[in-house]
């Protein structure tokens, strides 16, 4: 299948109107029964050769995250080498996908890194609040890449969403996608932050992923993580939903990544169940689905190291990050 | 890749006896003539239950009466409430047991009898508890008088929780029972025994009779029942109401059901895929109120089904006790091979059989999910109540067609709406004969809610404030 223009896509021209109709005319999401299968999927048991692979696919399709202000290369070092090596115990371990940080400290990760085969995602874009001139949002991206940045998480314009001017949030995420390309011709991978937890309404949340999938994110992701709520299990069934139908209609294969407040193995597991039981195994790979997390690593190497010796160990026994 | 690991509940939770005889007067009788009763998931044999004889009934209506006359109809409301509340918690506190056993002699995956029978039923107890002190309020008038003895028969589908809606509502308003579970799952009702047992309640206040069809026909034709209430086919219905025909006797039928589940082209399409698969693949639609015919509109018929098709896939069939098992099995052979007529008869007439490719257990009764495509409203599978996870696939192409073509059946149990338009929710679920309409969702039950059927899906109401009046003079 050859993949359609977004103008072919819509049916017209892109205009707000044209915009609006198109993810107007989506179908409704109903809260009680999108919440009420998501916590049915929370219930299936995940026990022994399952949960080890889990576990680590749950590893492998880490991003891990810091993003504060108090950041220094020593930090975002420190965090790069425990993605080489996170468990020093069991060489085996697989490492997370990317580290992801602040645009000014891609150079510290990278240097760190080094040829890994890790990648360093950075946000952009004003991130988190994503209030800024547009051409700033655009600096910051470029900055980012010039930087070596292998992947960008950019933050959608709420403000222009919520108020209804959708053009404004498709020519933004155009724009930010063209700033990720790179001196070789080559593009710096763009997630797409919807901020979920600010548009509020599932309706909202399949119209922003549709639209961000329409101006050309390679990923939708929930939240930047620092908003009261961050991803949650319905949010993710939902966009995993919008993703596996924008496959069966274009052809075109969009990755999730849920960011903010997955703490512990067993709500990665869950995460992975509604990956495999919404979009299906197909996206159960790190170029489809990641996870944005700074503290969930260490819960999920307590938990292999537990499937491994049949005993917990405890927090003094993997290395803080 | 993701394959999820056998993840089996333990069945050592429960411990069945060898063999059961009858629950009269507070005690458990030696075994009579014996049947066995088998676990359809892989037809080994559970336990030994007692075929009950129409002496024995009578010897349970007698205890029942005497407890009716000496102990129950003399206590206080409250005093009737402590014991349902203590049944209730009792009920909570063996929870894992009793479902364990539920499905072991039912063949419903664990997931349903952890997450849903078995808290109704705890639900529904705690509901009466509360209703035995306030009978001044069911609004039929001051102190409702309870009728007597209740001969309750009950089917196999939800053994437990039919228990439940018929003997809490029963109890609460002052009346004794006498029970008979279906002939393939009487295990967890003789485990309720027990309960009453632990909860002290006084002898023949409850009495449980095992057996089939007969037996239950001398329970229904006994002369000292005040009440008979039966949950269970629309056949077998038709037989009793003949049989209390000119009697005294008190009567609530809760039959079958052909339910139609409408789609409107602005339903929240993944939720209604939900709503369809829980309204027909629940319980492996052993349902009487399941939605199995399932009315689309023609706009958004192949997107739907297609939808609904990939949904399917996902769905895991195999061994009830596993807890990652949604489809089990179907609860006996005799079924098995009604749904497997009426799906080849339904073929026969034109319609398109479907299934997901899924690996079915070699022993035990199982029938992969189906659907039956382009049928027509004349179809049998259209028509009669199939009782297995069948769904029938019909379209309309208007709100009034789609309101016509619901109606269009012998039943009118439930049905179910699926559209964004809170208008036109109003406006079909008064067009709609049926009991229950469920709007964007199905298949949800609660203890204070009535539910109950049109035409021959029968009547009376089980459940809520107009459950009690079942069971009390001056209702219906």
């Amino acid at each position: 299948m050859q993949p359609l223009s977004p103008e072919a896509i819509v049916g017209s021209r892109i205009t707000n109107q044209s915009l609006k109709r198109w993810l107007h005319s989506l179908p409704g999401v109903d809260k009680v029964g999108l919440e009420a299968r998501a916590a049915s999927l929370g219930t299936r048991s995940i026990k022994t050769s399952s949960k080890a692979w889990a576990l680590d696919a749950a590893i492998k399709m880490m991003d891990l995250t810091t993003l504060e202000g108090m950041d220094t290369p020593e930090r975002v070092k420190s965090l790069c080498l425990k993605a080489l090596t996170p468990d020093p115990t069991d060489l085996d371990c697989p490492r997370p996908a990317a580290i992801c940080v602040y645009g000014d400290m891609v150079k510290h990760a990278k240097k760190a890194l080094g040829n890994s085969g890790i990648y360093v995602a950075a946000v952009a874009t004003a991130f988190p609040s994503g209030r800024a001139s547009v051409p700033v949002k655009l600096l910051d991206t470029k900055d980012a890449v010039k930087a070596g940045a292998d992947e960008i998480d950019m933050v959608i314009d709420r403000g222009a969403f919520l108020s209804g001017n959708y053009l404004e949030v498709y020519k933004q995420i155009q724009a930010v996608k063209e700033a990720c390309k790179r001196s070789d011709g080559s593009y710096a991978h763009l997630k797409v932050i919807l901020e979920t937890g600010e548009l509020q309404t599932y309706d909202n949340i399949r119209r922003a992923s549709y639209l961000a999938m329409l101006a050309g994110g390679d990923f939708i992701k929930t939240s930047t993580g620092k908003v009261t709520v961050n991803a949650t299990i319905p949010i993710t069934m939902l966009m995993l939903q919008a993703v596996r139908d924008w496959y069966d209609e274009h052809g075109v294969l969009i990755g999730v990544k849920p960011a903010g407040g997955i703490r512990t193995a067993k709500d990665a597991i869950k995460y992975l169940v509604v990956v495999k039981e919404t979009a299906g195994e197909q996206w159960l790979t790190p170029d489809l689905f990641r996870f944005g997390a700074s503290s969930l690593l260490n819960d999920v190497l307590m938990q292999r190291q537990k499937l491994k010796t049949g005993n917990y160990s405890g927090p003094d026994y993997v290395s803080v990050d | 890749m993701f394959e999820y690991a056998p993840a089996p509940e333990s069945q050592a939770l429960v411990n069945f006896k060898d063999s059961y005889g009858h629950f009269i007067d507070g005690k458990f009788l030696k075994p009579g003539k014996t049947y066995q009763t088998i676990n359809p998931a892989n037809e080994k044999v559970l336990a030994d239950i007692t075929y009950g004889t129409e002496k024995d009934v009578d010897l349970a209506v007698k205890a029942a009466r005497h407890a009716y006359e000496k102990v129950w109809s003399k206590l206080p409301g409250a005093e009737r409430g402590k014991y349902l509340y203590r049944i209730a918690r009792i009920i909570q506190e063996r929870a894992r047991e009793l479902a364990v056993a539920e499905t072991l002699n039912n063949g419903k995956p664990i997931k349903e009898t952890r997450d849903v029978d078995i808290p109704l039923v705890a639900a529904w107890f705690f509901y009466y508890a509360g209703w035995a002190d306030k009978l001044d309020y069911a609004g039929l008038g001051p102190n409702p008088q309870a009728l007597g003895v209740a001969a309750q028969v009950i089917p196999w589908n939800f053994p437990l929780m039919m228990l439940a809606w018929k003997i809490a509502p029963a109890l609460a308003a002052g009346n004794t029972v006498v029970l008979k579970p279906a002939e393939t799952t009487p295990l967890t009702a003789l485990l309720f025994a027990e309960i009453c047992q632990q909860a002290e309640l006084p002898d023949g206040v409850v009495n449980i009779v095992t057996g089939f069809g007969d037996t239950g026909a001398a329970l229904v034709g006994h002369k000292d029942v005040n009440k008979v209430a039966f949950t269970g086919s629309t056949e077998v219905g038709r037989i009793i109401a003949r049989q209390v025909a000119g009697t005294n006797k008190k009567v609530t039928l809760e039959l079958g059901g052909k339910a139609a589940n409408i789609v409107f082209d602005d339903a929240p399409l993944d939720q209604a895929v939900e709503g369809i698969i829980n309204g027909i693949f629940f319980n492996q639609g052993h349902v009487c109120c399941a939605g199995s015919r399932l009315l689309v509109q023609e706009s958004i018929q192949d997107e739907l089904l297609k939808k609904l098709q990939r949904r399917m896939e996902s769905l895991r069939l195999g061994d009830p006790m596993d807890k990652n098992t949604d489809i089990g099995a179907i609860n006996s052979k005799a079924q098995l091979k009604k749904i497997e007529a009426l799906v080849k008869q339904g073929e026969k007439e034109g319609a398109e059989r479907w299934s997901p490719a899924c690996v079915i257990p070699k022993n035990g009764f199982y029938f992969a999910p189906t659907l039956m495509l382009g049928v027509s409203p004349a179809n049998t599978v259209a028509r009669e109540e199939i009782f297995g996870p069948v769904l029938s696939v019909m379209t309309f192409r208007t709100p009034q067609e789609a309101v016509t073509k619901a109606n269009n059946t012998e039943f009118g149990l439930s049905a179910g709406i699926w559209t964004e338009k809170g208008s036109r929710i109003l406006k079909l679920a008064d067009q709609l004969n049926a009991g229950v309409v469920w709007a964007n969702t199905f298949n949800q039950f609660d203890p204070t809610s009535p539910f109950g059927g049109f035409k021959e899906s029968g009547y009376g109401r089980e459940g809520g404030k107009q459950g009690l009046a079942a069971y009390l003079k001056g209702g219906y």
